[in-house]
């Protein structure tokens, strides 16, 4: 643990703040399940625990979150679309 | 050097993170964004494949697809008005596998068997309570917006003092770890009296403040992220968690204060328990004045401005599609339509606009509250629907009223006012809404549905 994680937290944190501030609220469901489907990146985490050699239960462990983080991701960014089609593509009125 | 190219890679995966999140500020760029998002998401996943470290593709490959599978069908299953639910199980999901992460992390350490350094294991510590809180509080907020659960603020003698007393408890235990990591045994209790202080915290929130917590639960999934980046020391990770974290942090603020409370109220407050307790319960004398939706349909049909104001009930009812029939005929007789949409109009931030999206209104006819709120003095007819705490007057008259000083939709001001609801009941907060005992106010009793299709052939009928 070195102070850089900090710095990056922080900064991280910070452009969201400002990121996040811009989005209308008509997109705010969209956007809490967009931001979801990104804290699947634990994922990443996931897949080092899963392989890796390492002992059994941290490897039981890891695939326990793969499947937890997949179902994160993928719900996650298919349902952000399917929301976001519909604000998207209806110009006219039928 | 091989190190170097992943965390490259990581870089332009958090770029695409925050590029996809920016172009969320309009709805033109936003399904872009998404998809650039997924496409980091793909970056960083390939990437760590490549690692030469990880041996074991089969469980990771097996994890991917039967995780993988589970959330498609989910979200092709789900409607539009269980999002909220999806969305609460979703973050449950997500912070459990960081949870995991981390736990995997110790146990991993421990079968190194060297000492693990006591600041690094007191972060594991702390992502298991977090994490653990957090995919318990998740799963009871889906109880509770599936009404599985009771949609009451659960309230008992000495919460507070108990919470607290099991929040240290909880802290205590993490602390005795990270001074013995070895004993696995009081790591399980720590989760599962975690898990438990998330259940009773949100157990005692009302329905009505759902939208807070599932923010709530939002920006701690997005922290448990990150502190299990500080774990096994990932950069994207922490990036990640702390973008998460920060929107749901705004995304809390920006709903407590449309209710004009705050976090700490909310969470803690036990509002809405014992239907109309206290001086502003039940006191209001008037007389309802009931309408016939043929009635109400030649009110519209002959008016010049119609606002639509659509609470939950309507999407309980799943009448969007109605609404937006009824806007259309009303459209083509020449009458001016728009939707008036409260910041916390259905169960989770932006939720009502989501449904009217699905039953293709266009989003230029949906206007939020500071805007709608001048015009509607000038309005002929406001139609209510399913709505209740949010057109409340007391919250601008009565100092005695629980939602007093909440931003409101100001329908009372405008020329007619048709309100539909189901039957008397109060709304969620269990307050009494002295709009309906207006003069101006017709009352049209059933079921949201039911009634605006009767609504949409008599429209129909009047030539």
């Amino acid at each position: 643990m070195t102070v850089d994680v900090i710095v990056i937290f922080v900064l991280a944190a910070y452009v969201g703040f400002e990121i996040i501030t811009k989005v209308p609220p008509q997109l705010h469901t969209p956007l809490m399940s967009g931001t979801n489907a990104i804290t699947g990146i634990a994922v990443v985490g996931a897949m080092l625990s899963a392989g890796a050699g390492r002992s059994q239960l941290a490897s039981w462990l890891g695939l326990i979150a793969m499947i937890l983080a997949s179902m994160n991701v993928v719900g996650g960014f298919l349902v952000t679309d399917r929301m976001l089609k519909m604000f998207g593509g209806k110009k006219e009125r039928v | 050097m091989e190190r170097a190219i992943l965390d490259l890679a990581y870089l332009v995966a958090a770029l695409c993170f925050i590029t996809g999140l920016k172009r969320m500020s309009g709805p033109k760029t936003a399904r872009a964004g998404n998809t650039l998002s997924a496409f980091g998401m793909l970056i960083a996943i390939i990437a760590t494949l490549c690692e030469h470290s990880i041996v074991e593709y089969w469980q990771i490959g097996v994890g991917a697809l039967i995780g993988g599978a589970i959330g498609a069908i989910m979200v092709k299953r789900v409607q539009m008005t269980s999002m909220p639910q999806l969305v609460a199980v979703l973050h449950g999901f997500g912070s459990a596998a960081a949870g995991l992460v981390a736990a995997a992390e110790l146990v991993a350490e421990l079968a190194h068997g060297g000492t693990i350094d006591p600041v690094h294991n007191g972060i594991i510590q702390f992502t298991a309570i977090l994490s653990s809180l957090t995919v318990a509080g998740s799963f009871v907020a889906y109880g509770k917006l599936e009404e599985k659960i009771t949609g009451r603020a659960v309230d008992w003698p000495m919460r507070h003092p108990l919470n607290a007393l099991l929040l240290l408890g909880l802290l205590a235990i993490g602390a005795y770890l990270v001074h013995d990591p070895t004993q696995m045994g009081w790591f399980v209790v720590l989760n599962v009296g975690a898990a438990l202080l998330g259940v009773l915290l949100v157990l005692s929130i009302g329905g009505a403040d759902m939208p807070v917590v599932v923010s709530v639960l939002n920006s701690y999934a997005g922290i448990a992220g990150a502190l299990a980046g500080f774990v096994i020391d990932s950069t994207v990770l922490i990036i990640t968690g702390a973008l998460v974290g920060a929107s749901g942090m705004i995304l809390s603020r920006i709903m407590c204060k449309a209710m004009n409370r705050s976090l700490a109220n909310v969470l803690f407050g036990s509002f809405g328990g014992d239907a109309a307790k206290g001086p502003a319960g039940a006191t209001i004398t008037g007389t309802i004045r009931s309408t016939t939706a043929e009635d109400a349909a030649q009110l519209l049909a002959y008016s010049g401005s119609v606002v639509i104001v659509p609470g939950y009930g309507l999407a309980v009812a799943q009448a969007q599609h109605q609404v937006s029939e009824l806007a259309q005929l009303l459209e083509k007789r020449g009458v001016d339509v728009k939707y008036a949409i409260h910041p916390v109009a259905g169960r989770m931030p932006g939720h009502m606009n989501v449904l009217l999206a699905e039953a293709n209104v266009p989003y230029d006819k949906l206007v939020e509250m500071e805007r709608i709120n001048g015009e509607l003095d000038r309005t002929d007819v406001v139609l209510v629907i399913g709505a209740n705490d949010v057109v409340n007057p007391a919250a601008r008259s009565n100092p005695q009223s629980p939602i007093y000083g909440m931003p409101i939709l100001d329908v009372d001001k405008s020329k007619n006012i048709i309100v539909m609801k189901r039957g008397m009941n109060p709304g969620f907060a269990g307050i009494e809404n002295e709009l309906f005992y207006n003069p101006r106010t017709r009352m049209l009793f059933g079921d949201a549905k039911a009634s605006l299709t009767k609504l949409v052939e008599e429209t129909k009928a009047i030539e």
